[in-house]
């Protein structure tokens, strides 16, 4: 039998709705490859074995009795970023203020990939509380890069990437806030997808930036982030910001997309997202990239967005302002961390002790830069400045979409960086998510799309494809469009070229849980 | 001129209550003082006549049925507390020595 963690989600989903195969048996493929992968990955900070297998155990019998797949995705597994609440599975949000928390309740993305029959696997590895570009800034450690493991993953969601990348898992859930799924996407040659904010429900979200944070799918082809991306998406009465319209049509608009027509298609370049302080070998897979669509009969353009150039500043404020007072739940009296309860310090001494020994340096940096920004005498200059930023920001989308229908640019100005390359310096690091910021900003749909490999190192290089607010399929179509074009140029999927990774034989998944 | 001084990054910890250690305090003024003097730039826009977004969906109050629905239990609610006692979260004493 061919290796099952080889295929794509909708690949494995025909062969256990067929019952050529068993749910129980992909599950139990994809564990023993974690087992065997993740001591030099470290895509997971948990690993559900027993809940997995009795997931996929139900999606079994309800196909044994004849009934119908609950979904398309049925018996597929997935790495869920350990930034969503799972009911009775720890969720740590990559930091030390929550180790061990198991909580109550499931959020609403965990719920509905319950209900689909998706088979979660476990908790992947993330940057404290979503905060940062290489997932470093975990607590517990942080995640390589399948193409080399000197590299970073990308962050926040390294390990959902990384877990791609590695054949650990088909289908992965991340979180973009300022790029956290689609710059991981890039760097690790996976298809990462923030849909419009407002797409999928933030309920059970741990919140770092509300009015930023959006989930979304993560796979290794389009077409499986479109099925995804269908299962979870949709209004929730448990969100307020969640938005009351149909799920964009992405699995009808990538099926689309795969005939390899994009005759009629106006594809917009972002000058600003383009030239200079990119990495040469980014920008020229970037530009083969654009060819690539105009010879599938798009119509290209240049199309100047002149506020993107303050994006990162006015991001640097605003999502920094939102974490500091979003964080302050972080109080150890209801959940999470307690140092210092001797009975000698006061409850606010004990509050001030255990943030200060729970939360990692960027999660500080971020809290105190916020306090600064919202504070009386700062908040017109910084935090009210940046606000006004952000309607510029958004006019200029809206200016733009007057004359495309998608814009386009690379997902990140640089591949996969060196692990340790930009800790200490938070400004380099904060410029990873240069062209992934504005789309968060606006609220707008945005994805990434390997687009081949940077001739100067060999690391992926990713294509991003930004769409207006719930136009989220017009992204689709020309994502699968171009990954079609460029497996055929190419002669198979870019994934396929990620070396093979040293495997940790006679290891039980038990010993990997952590 | 430095944007903030190392005294006022401590005020902040103070106010955000992290108990942030003299090397951590020097680390950070510096580091701090680097990102606030690059995002200053949000001020060579020229913004004046500008409307804020404070949120790229514009949404009004939602509101839903006034209907009693489930919460957590009692002991869902206590069931992540460091401490709990007789039902309740247990908690240091409140006002300090001062």
């Amino acid at each position: 039998m061919a290796d099952l963690t080889r295929l794509t989600a909708a690949e494995l989903a025909g062969r256990i709705h067929a019952r050529e195969v068993s749910a129980v048996e992909v599950a139990q493929a994809h564990l023993d490859r974690i087992a065997a992968v993740d001591p030099a990955v470290h895509a997971f900070l948990h690993v559900d074995a027993e809940g997995a297998l009795a997931a996929a155990r139900a999606v079994d019998e309800t196909l044994a009795a004849g009934r119908p797949p609950a979904s398309p995705l049925a018996g597929v597994p997935l790495a869920l970023k350990d930034v969503f609440t799972t009911e009775g599975v720890p969720t740590t949000c990559g930091s030390k203020i929550l180790d061990g928390w198991l909580p109550p309740y499931d959020a609403t993305v965990t719920r509905r990939l319950k209900q689909a029959g998706i088979v979660v696997l476990g908790k992947t590895n993330m940057d404290e509380f979503a905060m940062g570009s290489s997932t470093e800034n975990s607590a517990y450690g942080p995640t390589r890069n399948p193409w080399n493991p000197e590299r970073i993953p990308g962050g926040s969601g390294g390990g959902s990437a990384a877990a791609l990348a590695a054949f650990q898992a088909p289908l992965a859930i991340g979180t973009d806030t300022g790029g956290s799924i689609r710059q991981p996407g890039a760097v690790t040659g996976t298809v990462g997808v923030k849909p419009t904010y407002g797409g999928v429900s933030r309920y059970g979200l741990v919140a770092f930036s509300s009015s930023l944070d959006q989930g979304g799918p993560c796979a290794r082809t389009v077409l499986d982030a479109a099925l995804l991306h269908e299962v979870i998406g949709g209004h929730d009465p448990l969100d307020s910001t969640s938005i009351d319209a149909p799920v964009p049509p992405v699995v009808a608009a990538a099926r689309q997309g795969a005939a390899g027509d994009l005759s009629g298609v106006r594809v917009g370049v972002v000058t600003e997202l383009d030239g200079e302080g990119y990495q040469p070998g980014v920008l020229s897979a970037f530009h083969a990239a654009v060819e690539q669509l105009r010879a599938l009969g798009a119509e290209v353009v240049k199309v100047s967005c002149p506020h993107f150039d303050y994006g990162l500043s006015a991001y640097y404020l605003i999502a920094p302002s939102e974490c500091s007072s979003n964080l302050a739940r972080f109080d150890a009296m209801r959940y999470g961390l307690r140092e210092g309860d001797d009975g000698t310090h006061s409850a606010e001494e004990v509050m001030t002790l255990t943030r200060e020994a729970g939360f990692g340096p960027e999660v500080k940096r971020r809290i105190m830069l916020g306090t600064y920004a919202l504070s009386a005498g700062y908040y017109d200059a910084y935090y009210g400045q940046a606000q006004k930023v952000r309607t510029l920001i958004a006019r200029d989308f809206a200016a733009a979409y007057e004359k495309v229908d998608v814009l386009v640019s690379p997902t990140t100005p640089t591949t996969a960086f060196r692990i340790g390359e930009k800790v200490d310096d938070p400004l380099a690091m904060y410029r990873s998510d240069l062209c992934t910021i504005p789309a968060n900003l606006a609220g707008n749909a945005a994805m990434s799309v390997p687009c081949g490999l940077a001739e100067e190192d060999g690391l992926p290089v990713g294509l991003q494809i930004m769409a207006p607010t719930m136009q989220d399929h017009r992204m689709y179509r020309v994502a699968a469009a171009y990954e079609v074009a460029r497996d055929a140029a190419e002669g198979g999927p870019l994934i396929h070229r990620v070396p093979e990774l040293p495997a940790t034989v006679g290891r039980g998944v038990e010993e990997v849980a952590r | 001129m430095p944007a903030i001084s190392r005294d006022e990054v401590a005020h902040l910890a103070r106010l955000a209550r992290l108990a942030v250690t003299a090397e951590e305090l020097d680390v950070f003024a510096g580091q701090l003082d680097d990102i606030l003097q690059a995002v200053a730039r949000v001020g060579e826009v020229a913004a004046d006549d500008i409307p804020p977004t404070s949120h790229a969906v514009p949404l009004t109050n939602v509101f839903r049925e006034d209907v009693v629905r489930p919460g957590l239990s009692q002991q869902q609610a206590l069931s992540g507390a460091p401490r709990a006692e007789d039902g309740r979260f247990r908690v240091p004493r409140i006002l300090g020595e001062e």
